[in-house]
């Protein structure tokens, strides 16, 4: 039922008609560093309709990250385009929000309130007194009602990640893309938010797209997995993970998930694509 | 294989801790040595003890009089309002040519943060003009201004211009790219990026280049003013100091240096530290 895609094609699972909300398609970024310019993903394409939590894996240096913040309008395409509802991104702006994985995202002069209503006032959004309400209400939603005043550097990681979910949600942006959110806290409080954002979309429905790098997150955060190759990135294979939450780590189907997709994206090596790629340098040191 | 622990499990139920309190205060001599101010009352005594006792062992008020006699020359000049008037003519201008070096400044270093041709002219202008005295440009200043508070404004707009401007460049490129991101993510962009993001988050540098500012600021005029400090008419600090030289009143020349020194500490004190008091320490930006 979940055969993996070909390569390169975009999510036809969905039997819903309405358009998708995301449409990245054939996607090629490159980045630049002093020297040469690099490929980070190569013709990548796939499709997140509402309320979908998409999450990209891959290994380490896969440009997942790169995807991700040029879908936050970070960076320009060198091929193919993103729609968000139809039209192509352009630049940054307040109807995607991220959420970064460093603790430095909240401005340290704001308080946890104040960094909640920041982008609803800059952007425009909202007046002080509607913002001021809908930001103690996200904060409630989290459950730092109680911090709405303290310094960001007064709170622990996991509460930090808390507001810059909270300022995400409280803007209603279209789309949440959150780049290794947990990545940088211990087990336990990564296992707590994990909980707490899922009860949260059970919620507010929103859609998100969701970068990681952990095979057991993935499966537990998302509904549907777009898998990337090593170095550049081009689409491995959709997953999908929809049945799975908390509840389900340790159980044989969801550990046999886990090895399939460690089996599609670490395990390449012996594909015959690549044996042919063989010159006659490495027969000779086989020899 | 499996071998018989030696040890007993255990569990113990935990009742609500209320023999012990949570919270202790500091002794009372350790919570006074908390406060700065007073440490610094304390080095100060210390000086002027010491500067009492040289003077008394040296016996020669001409070459260095005693701190008591020091203190007898400030008053006599206080209460003849004669130090305060030379006072409030040298921090009238000082002001004026302290505010339009920040300005100026924050001109120079916004264009710095947003155009590789204004980066290069700031990069060029400071390291050519930096290492040049302030002093140094104050015949030339005469020459284009001539005798008068313009010269003055000039010089003292150069000895705080490079100083602020390379530092609050420095913070400006400190600031973490994610704050940067998080801040063009809600669609700011240009002096609004500047404003709500870079100016707050490199504030450290910006008030250590405002402190170095206000102290070659200060300089600067006392020596312009010993150079020619009576031509407009009515002279400063500077001048009163060269004047009472060249009548011997060393006392008074004392005072008058130990009122530069006294602004410089007031204006540390409680200018300098109670803005960072109020901003970079309470956002734990600086301890």
């Amino acid at each position: 039922m979940t055969a993996p895609l070909p390569g390169h094609a975009a999510s036809n699972l969905s039997r819903v008609a309405t358009p998708p909300l995301l449409k990245v398609d054939n996607l090629s970024l490159e980045y630049r560093t002093a020297q040469r310019v690099v490929r980070a993903t190569h013709q990548v394409s796939f499709e997140v309709d509402r309320a979908d939590r998409f999450v990209l894996l891959g290994p380490s240096g896969c440009g997942k990250s790169t995807l991700l913040k040029a879908v936050a309008g970070f960076i320009n395409p060198q091929e193919g385009q993103i729609l968000l509802q139809g039209k192509p991104v352009k630049g940054p702006g307040p109807d995607r929000i991220v959420v970064f994985q460093e603790f430095d995202q909240l401005p340290p002069w704001k308080t946890v309130k104040q960094n909640v209503m920041f982008p609803l006032l800059v952007s425009g959004q909202l007046k002080r007194a509607e913002a001021e309400e809908r930001a103690l209400h996200y904060l409630d939603k989290v459950g730092l009602a109680a911090f709405a005043d303290a310094y960001p550097h007064t709170l622990s990681g996991g509460m930090k990640a808390r507001v810059a979910i909270a300022r995400a949600l409280a803007t209603q942006p279209k789309i949440l893309l959150m780049d290794e959110p947990f990545a940088a806290l211990d087990a336990l409080t990564r296992r707590k938010m994990q909980e707490e954002l899922l009860l949260l979309w059970e919620e507010v429905r929103f859609t998100l797209l969701f970068v990681t790098h952990s095979i057991e997150e993935a499966l537990v955060v998302g509904n549907r997995i777009l898998l990337l190759s090593p170095h550049p990135g081009r689409v491995r294979a959709e997953v999908h993970s929809h049945q799975y939450d908390l509840g389900s780590l340790g159980a044989a189907d969801f550990q046999a998930s886990a090895r399939r997709i460690h089996r599609l994206l670490f395990d390449e090596a012996q594909t015959p694509e690549q044996a042919d790629e063989l010159g006659f340098n490495d027969i000779r040191i086989a020899y | 294989m499996t071998t018989t622990p030696v040890r007993q499990e255990y569990e113990v139920q935990l009742e609500p801790l209320r023999s012990v309190p949570l919270e202790r205060q500091l002794p009372l001599a350790q919570r006074l040595w908390q406060h700065g101010w007073l440490r610094k009352a304390v080095i100060l005594v210390v000086i002027a003890a010491l500067w009492e006792a040289a003077a008394r062992y040296q016996g020669n008020d001409l070459l260095l009089p005693s701190f008591l006699q020091t203190s007898a020359a400030l008053w006599d000049g206080l209460i003849s309002g004669e130090l305060p008037a030379k006072v409030g003519v040298s921090l009238v201008i000082l002001l004026k040519g302290y505010v339009l070096g920040i300005v100026l400044a924050f001109g120079l270093t916004s264009l710095a943060v947003s155009t590789q041709l204004g980066r290069d002219l700031l990069g060029t202008l400071t390291s050519m003009f930096n290492p040049l005295p302030a002093i140094a440009l104050l015949p030339l200043a005469l020459l284009w201004f001539g005798l008068g508070d313009n010269s003055l404004i000039f010089v003292l707009v150069h000895s705080v211009l490079w100083a602020l401007a390379l530092n609050t460049y420095a913070g400006f490129l400190g600031v973490s790219e994610t704050l940067r991101m998080a801040g063009r993510n809600y669609g700011l962009k240009g002096l609004r990026l500047v404003l709500h993001i870079l100016v707050p988050a490199a504030l450290p540098s910006i008030l250590s280049g405002l402190k170095i500012g206000w102290a070659f600021a200060w300089r600067t005029l006392i020596a312009a003013e010993l150079v020619f400090g009576a031509s407009s008419g009515k002279g400063g600090l500077g001048w009163y100091i060269f004047q009472n030289r060249n009548e011997l009143y060393t006392d008074k020349v004392f005072a008058g240096l130990a009122v530069v020194i006294l602004i410089g500490l007031l204006v540390e004190g409680l200018v300098f530290n109670t803005l960072e008091r109020l901003t970079v320490r309470r956002w734990g930006m600086q301890r």
